[in-house]
C-alpha cells in the first residue's frame, strides 16, 4: 500500500503547498437541490431531548419534514408545524394570537417540554412574522417553565445544515457567563452523537483537559457558560453564525481540521491540545492506540476506495471535509467538490490539505453540474436523494449524502464507519450479477 | 393555524408533480424555494424511480426577494424549456411564491414559447396534494381539449358498426397507491371483456395522446380522487359517459363490470362471469372461520376506505369498528358507507385524532395507511396497509393490484395475513400458558416481534396527557385472581376484556373487579 500519502501529516510538518486554500471556486447560481434548514431538526429534536421544535410554516414544510424524517414515526415526536392558513394570510395579529394558542394547546399537552424553539420558514418571513418578538412574548408568559427561542430554518435564508447553525446561534445569548477568572475550558460545538460526544470526553480527559462541555446540550438545563476563557472547539464545518455569536460572547475560537478520519480527529484534538499547553509527549501518548486502531480500520476498505474517482454533489457543507479525508486517507482521486456554502475560514485547514487541482464549486445549478458529473463518469457520487437513483439508473454508482449527517462519523472509532460509507455501494456494485 | 405532527398528504404542488411525473414529454416549472426539492425523493426514493421528476424549481433565495424573482422564474422557465424541449409545460407556485405573488402563468406566456404552457393555480393554503392533482390533470385535459369540444346540440356520433367498442383508463398517477399494477390489471379485464383500452391517462401518456381522449366510448374513472373531475368535464363537454363503480372487491369488480357492458352497449350476459378468483372460495373454506366479526378499523384516501370496508364485511366477514377519511372532498360519500356499517364516520387529517379512535374502538385489525401502520404498531394491534399515503415497502416488486378479481385475491392475503392463523388461534385458546404458545408469541408466520406491543421510541413522559385513563378507571383495582384469569385471555383480546371489564365496572360503580365481575363483563359484551 502506498504509505506516504497516508502517513499523517502534524501540522509542523505540512506539506509545503497550500492545497486548495487559494484554489479558485466555480460559483454557481441556478437551480439548487439541497434540502432547507428544516431539515436540520430530524437530528436536532434527538439531540436536546427536552426541546420542541414548532415550524411556523405551510404544508409544504410539514411535509418535507414528514418525508425527511421518513421511517421515524415516534408515538408523539418533539417536533410539528403550526400551518398558516388562509385566515392568517388576511391579517397579522390574527396570526399571532393563532400562534399563540397553538403554543399553548402544545405546552398543556407536553409538560416534558423545556424549551421551545419556533422555527421560522418561507412563509412565515414572506408575511414578515416576527417569531422573535413572538418567542419573547412567550418566553415571559412560560418561564420559567419553559423557554421560547426562535431561528429561521426557511430554505430561502438556509440550506439543509445551516438550520443547526441557525438553531445553535439562537442558544448562544442564553448561556451563562463564565467566570472570568476560573480556569480556562473547553466547548466543542456542533450537534454529534452521543457516543461519539462520550469517546472525545474521555480523550480530552486523558489529555488532562479539564473542564469540556458540549454545544448543544443533551438537555436544556445543561447549558455551558461562555466567557473570555472559553475556547471554542467546532466539531462540524457549517456553523458560521454560531461561530461568530460565540465570538460575541467573548469565546476563542480554535482554528482547526474537522474530526473525520484518523488524520483530521487527530489534527482536531492537537488544536485543542495546543491551546490548553498539553505537553507533545502525553498527546501522542494518548492518541496512539486509538489512532493506530484507526488507521487499521481504515485499511479494509482501502483497496476497494484507492484511485477509485469520486464526484461530490453540495448537500452538507460537509463536503471539502470528506473529499479530504477520502482523499488523503484512502487515495481517492476527488473530481469535483460541491458545498453549499464555503466558510474560507473555518475550512482553511481543509482546504490547505485538498490536493492542488481539486475542482471547488460552491452553491448550485443542478443541471449543470449533472452535465459535468456525467461527461467525468465517476466511480462514485456523493449526492442528495433526489439524485441518487436517477443517477444509479444511469450506470453510476451513488452514495446519498444524507447519510454522513445522520451517522456517527467523527472521531478514531467511527473513522471505519465513514469509510465504509462509501466503500459499500462500489462493494454491493461488484457483488450483485444482475 | 393548526398543529400538525405528520400529514396524510403534502401540499397540492406535489400532486402536480405525481401528474407531470407520471407522463412524458410534460415539463413542470415550479416557483419554489429550494428546500421544496425534496418533493423530488418521494418519487425518486419512496416509489423508487429511476428519473428526476421532469421539475425545474426557481429556487429563490431571501436576497432574490428584494430584487426581481419574476425574471428568475422567467431565466429558469426559458433554460428548462431549452434544456427539456417538452411538449406541454405546466407552470405554478409553490405556498411560498403564492405569496410573492410572481404570476408565473403570465410570465410564461410573455416567454412565446413555441409550445403550450397550462398556468397551474393552485392555493397552498386551502388546498392539498390529491386536490392539486386532479385539478392539474384536469387543467391540462382541458387546456388541449378545449379548442375540439363540439357547439352545443351537436351529439356524439354513434359507434360504428362493427367496431369493437374502446374506454379511456383515468386516474392513475405517479406515487399512486399500486396504480401501476392496477391499470394491468382492469386493462385485462375490459380486454377480455372485447373493450378496447384507448388511453390510459395520465400514467405514462404524452400530451398527444390526451388529445385522443374524446374518440373513447367512456371513461373508467379508477380513482375519483384524481379523475373524477376531468372525467364530468369530458362528459359534458364531449357527451362521454363514465363509470361509477371503482372495482375493488369482488362485488364491486362485478357490478364494475356490468357497468362497462352497458356503457360498451354490448351484452348483458357477458357480465355473469364466473372466474371471479379465488376469494370466494378462500372465504369460506372453514379456516376463515376465524374471521367471522373480526372488528376492523378502516382508514385512508375515500375510495380504498370505502372499498376495504365493503369487502371486509361482505366478503370476509368482518366486523367494521370505524371508518374514515383524510379526505373532506370525499366525505359525504365515506359518511354515507359508514352508514351501511352503524359506525361513525371520522372525517380528519389529524393523526393524533385518528389514533384515539382506532383506541378508543379496540380494533382487532386496522387496515390504514402508513400513518396508521404506526399508531397500530404503539397499540399491539395488527394492521395492513391499503391507502396512501405509503411507504417505501408498499411499492412491491411483485405484481400486486388492488383491483379487479387478482386485486381481490391480494387483498384477501393483505387483510388476512397480519392475523393470526385459524388454528394457531384456537391453540392459544386451549392451551394458554404452553410455552410456545405463550400469550406474547407473535402469529407464527410473522416472526417474532411483528404483533408484540411496541414500546414507544420516545421517552415516557412523551405519551400525551389525555392518553391516560380517566381518574374513574384508574380507581379500580383488580384482585389478583382476576388479574390472573385475565392474563389466560389470548393477549390479542385481553386488552379489550381489560377495557370492557373496567368500563363494565366503572358504570356499575364497582371498585373492586373479581373473577365474577370478569365473566358478568364477558356475558354483558357478548364476547
Ligand atoms: S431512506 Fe428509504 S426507507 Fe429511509 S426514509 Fe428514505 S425512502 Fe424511506
Ligand atoms: S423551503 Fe421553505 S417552504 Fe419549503 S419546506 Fe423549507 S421552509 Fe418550508
Amino acid at each position: 500500500m502506498n504509505a506516504p500519502a497516508r502517513n499523517l501529516p502534524l501540522p509542523d510538518s505540512r506539506p509545503a503547498s497550500s492545497g486548495c486554500l487559494n484554489a479558485p471556486v466555480l460559483r454557481e447560481h441556478g437551480q439548487r437541490e439541497v434540502f432547507c434548514g428544516l431539515t436540520g431538526i430530524v437530528w436536532m429534536h434527538r439531540k436536546i431531548q427536552d426541546a420542541f421544535f414548532l415550524i411556523v410554516g405551510s404544508r409544504t414544510c410539514a411535509h418535507l419534514m414528514q418525508s425527511a424524517a421518513g421511517v421515524m414515526i415516534f408515538a408523539e415526536p418533539r417536533f410539528g408545524t403550526a400551518i398558516i392558513d388562509e385566515r392568517d394570510l388576511a391579517g397579522l395579529a390574527d396570526a399571532n394570537a393563532e400562534l399563540d394558542k397553538v403554543v399553548e394547546r402544545l405546552l398543556k399537552r407536553r409538560s416534558d417540554i423545556k424549551l421551545l424553539f419556533l422555527v421560522g420558514s418561507c412563509p412565515s418571513e414572506v408575511i414578515k412574522l416576527d417569531l422573535s418578538r413572538a418567542a419573547q412574548r412567550l418566553s415571559r408568559r412560560y418561564m420559567p417553565d419553559v423557554r421560547v427561542l426562535n431561528y429561521s430554518g426557511s430554505g430561502i435564508e438556509t440550506t439543509f445544515t445551516q438550520g443547526e447553525d441557525a438553531c445553535l446561534a439562537s442558544l448562544v445569548p442564553e448561556l451563562p457567563e463564565a467566570d472570568a477568572n476560573g480556569p480556562p475550558s473547553l466547548l466543542v460545538v456542533g450537534a454529534l452523537s452521543d457516543i461519539v460526544e462520550d469517546q472525545f470526553r474521555r480523550l480530552f480527559t486523558d489529555l488532562g483537559i479539564a473542564s469540556v462541555d458540549f454545544l448543544p446540550p443533551r438537555k436544556s438545563s445543561m447549558l455551558p457558560a461562555i466567557g473570555p476563557r472559553t475556547r471554542c472547539l467546532l466539531a462540524q464545518p457549517f456553523l458560521s453564525d454560531t461561530a461568530r455569536a460565540l465570538d460575541e460572547r467573548g469565546g476563542l475560537y480554535l482554528p482547526a481540521v474537522f474530526p473525520l478520519g484518523a488524520e483530521g480527529t487527530t489534527l482536531w484534538l492537537k488544536a485543542a491540545a495546543e491551546a490548553f499547553d498539553v505537553p507533545p509527549d502525553r498527546f501522542n501518548r494518548v492518541i496512539a492506540q486509538p489512532e493506530a486502531r484507526a488507521r487499521r480500520a481504515l485499511e479494509h476498505h482501502h483497496e476497494i476506495l484507492a484511485s477509485k474517482r469520486l464526484f461530490l454533489f453540495p448537500d452538507s457543507q460537509l463536503e471539502p471535509c470528506l473529499a479530504r479525508f477520502l482523499s488523503r486517507e484512502l487515495d481517492m482521486n476527488i473530481v469535483e467538490v460541491g458545498t453549499p456554502y464555503l466558510n474560507r475560514t473555518h475550512l482553511a485547514g481543509e482546504l490547505a490539505l485538498l490536493p492542488e487541482g481539486t475542482r471547488l464549486s460552491e452553491g448550485q445549478d443542478v443541471d449543470r453540474q449533472l452535465d459535468r458529473c456525467r461527461e467525468e463518469k465517476p466511480d462514485l457520487v456523493v449526492c442528495g436523494l433526489g439524485l441518487a437513483n436517477p443517477l444509479e439508473a444511469e450506470g453510476m454508482t451513488t452514495k446519498w449524502s444524507i447519510e454522513t449527517v445522520f451517522t456517527p462519523i467523527q472521531g478514531y472509532e467511527q473513522a471505519g464507519d465513514l469509510a465504509e460509507i462509501f466503500a459499500r455501494p462500489l462493494r454491493r456494485r461488484q457483488r450483485l450479477e444482475v | 393555524m393548526q398543529l400538525t405532527l405528520w400529514t396524510y398528504e403534502g401540499p397540492p404542488h406535489v400532486g402536480a408533480m405525481r401528474i407531470a411525473t407520471a407522463m412524458k414529454g410534460l415539463h413542470y416549472v415550479l416557483h419554489a424555494p429550494q428546500g421544496d426539492t425534496y418533493a423530488d425523493l418521494l418519487f425518486t426514493m419512496i416509489e423508487r424511480r429511476d428519473h428526476r421528476p421532469p421539475v425545474t424549481y426557481t429556487t429563490f433565495q431571501a436576497r432574490d426577494l428584494g430584487g426581481d424573482t419574476a425574471e428568475l422564474f422567467k431565466t429558469a422557465a426559458r433554460d428548462a424549456f431549452e434544456r427539456f424541449q417538452p411538449e406541454v409545460m405546466l407552470v405554478g407556485s409553490s405556498c411560498t411564491a403564492e405569496l410573492i405573488q410572481d404570476d408565473p402563468g403570465g410570465l410564461a406566456r410573455a416567454l412565446a414559447l413555441p409550445v403550450p404552457v397550462v398556468p397551474l393555480e393552485l392555493p397552498s393554503y386551502q388546498r392539498k396534494e390529491n386536490w392539486g392533482a386532479s385539478e392539474t390533470f384536469y387543467q391540462l385535459v382541458r387546456a388541449l381539449l378545449a379548442s375540439r369540444v363540439p357547439p352545443a346540440g351537436v351529439d356524439r356520433a354513434l359507434r360504428p358498426d362493427g367496431r369493437k367498442p374502446c374506454c379511456n383508463l383515468l386516474g392513475p398517477t405517479a406515487l399512486g397507491f399500486r396504480h401501476r399494477d392496477d391499470v394491468v390489471e382492469i386493462s385485462r379485464l375490459l380486454t377480455g371483456l372485447g373493450i378496447d383500452i384507448n388511453v390510459v391517462a395520465p400514467l405514462n401518456s404524452r400530451p398527444t395522446d390526451l388529445l385522443r381522449i374524446p374518440d373513447a366510448d367512456f371513461n373508467v374513472v379508477m380513482y375519483p380522487e384524481t379523475a373524477a373531475t376531468t372525467a364530468q368535464w369530458l362528459k359534458r363537454a364531449f357527451g362521454q359517459p363514465m363509470t361509477t363503480v371503482v372495482p375493488i372487491g369482488v362485488n364491486a369488480t362485478r357490478e364494475f363490470i356490468a357497468e362497462v357492458v352497458a356503457l360498451a352497449g354490448l351484452a348483458p350476459d357477458l357480465a355473469g362471469s364466473d372466474d371471479v378468483g379465488r376469494l370466494p372460495w378462500y372465504s369460506r373454506s372453514i379456516d376463515s372461520t376465524y374471521l367471522t366479526g373480526k372488528r376492523v378499523f378502516v382508514f385512508g384516501d375515500a375510495t380504498h376506505a370505502i372499498a376495504a370496508a365493503r369487502m371486509a364485511e361482505e366478503e370476509l366477514g368482518f366486523k367494521v369498528v370505524g371508518l374514515g377519511t383524510y379526505a373532506r372532498e370525499f366525505a359525504r360519500d365515506v359518511r354515507d358507507a359508514a352508514k351501511r356499517y352503524d359506525v361513525k364516520p371520522l372525517i380528519s387529517d389529524d393523526y393524533l385524532e385518528v389514533e384515539e379512535q382506532i383506541a378508543e374502538a379496540q380494533p382487532e385489525l386496522v387496515l390504514g395507511t402508513q400513518m396508521e401502520r404506526h399508531i397500530a404498531k404503539r397499540l399491539g394491534i395488527p394492521c395492513a396497509v391499503i391507502s396512501a399515503p405509503v411507504h417505501v415497502q408498499d411499492y412491491p416488486a411483485r405484481y400486486s393490484p388492488q383491483m379487479g378479481f387478482e386485486g381481490a385475491n391480494v387483498l384477501f392475503d393483505t387483510f388476512v395475513h397480519p392475523l393470526m392463523m385459524g388454528l394457531e388461534e384456537h391453540l392459544i385458546g386451549m392451551f394458554r400458558d404452553d410455552f410456545e404458545f405463550h400469550a406474547e408469541a407473535s402469529p407464527s408466520h410473522l416472526g417474532h416481534s411483528a404483533a408484540t406491543p411496541q414500546p414507544s421510541t420516545e421517552t415516557p413522559q412523551d405519551v400525551p396527557a389525555k392518553r391516560t385513563d380517566p381518574v374513574m378507571v384508574s380507581e379500580i383495582i383488580w384482585k389478583p385472581d382476576a388479574e390472573a384469569e385475565l392474563k389466560k385471555i389470548p393477549f390479542f383480546v385481553r386488552g379489550k376484556a381489560r377495557r370492557n371489564t373496567e368500563k363494565f365496572a366503572c358504570d356499575r360503580g364497582l371498585e373492586v373487579i373479581t373473577v365474577e365481575t370478569l365473566y358478568d363483563a364477558k356475558a354483558h359484551f357478548g364476547r
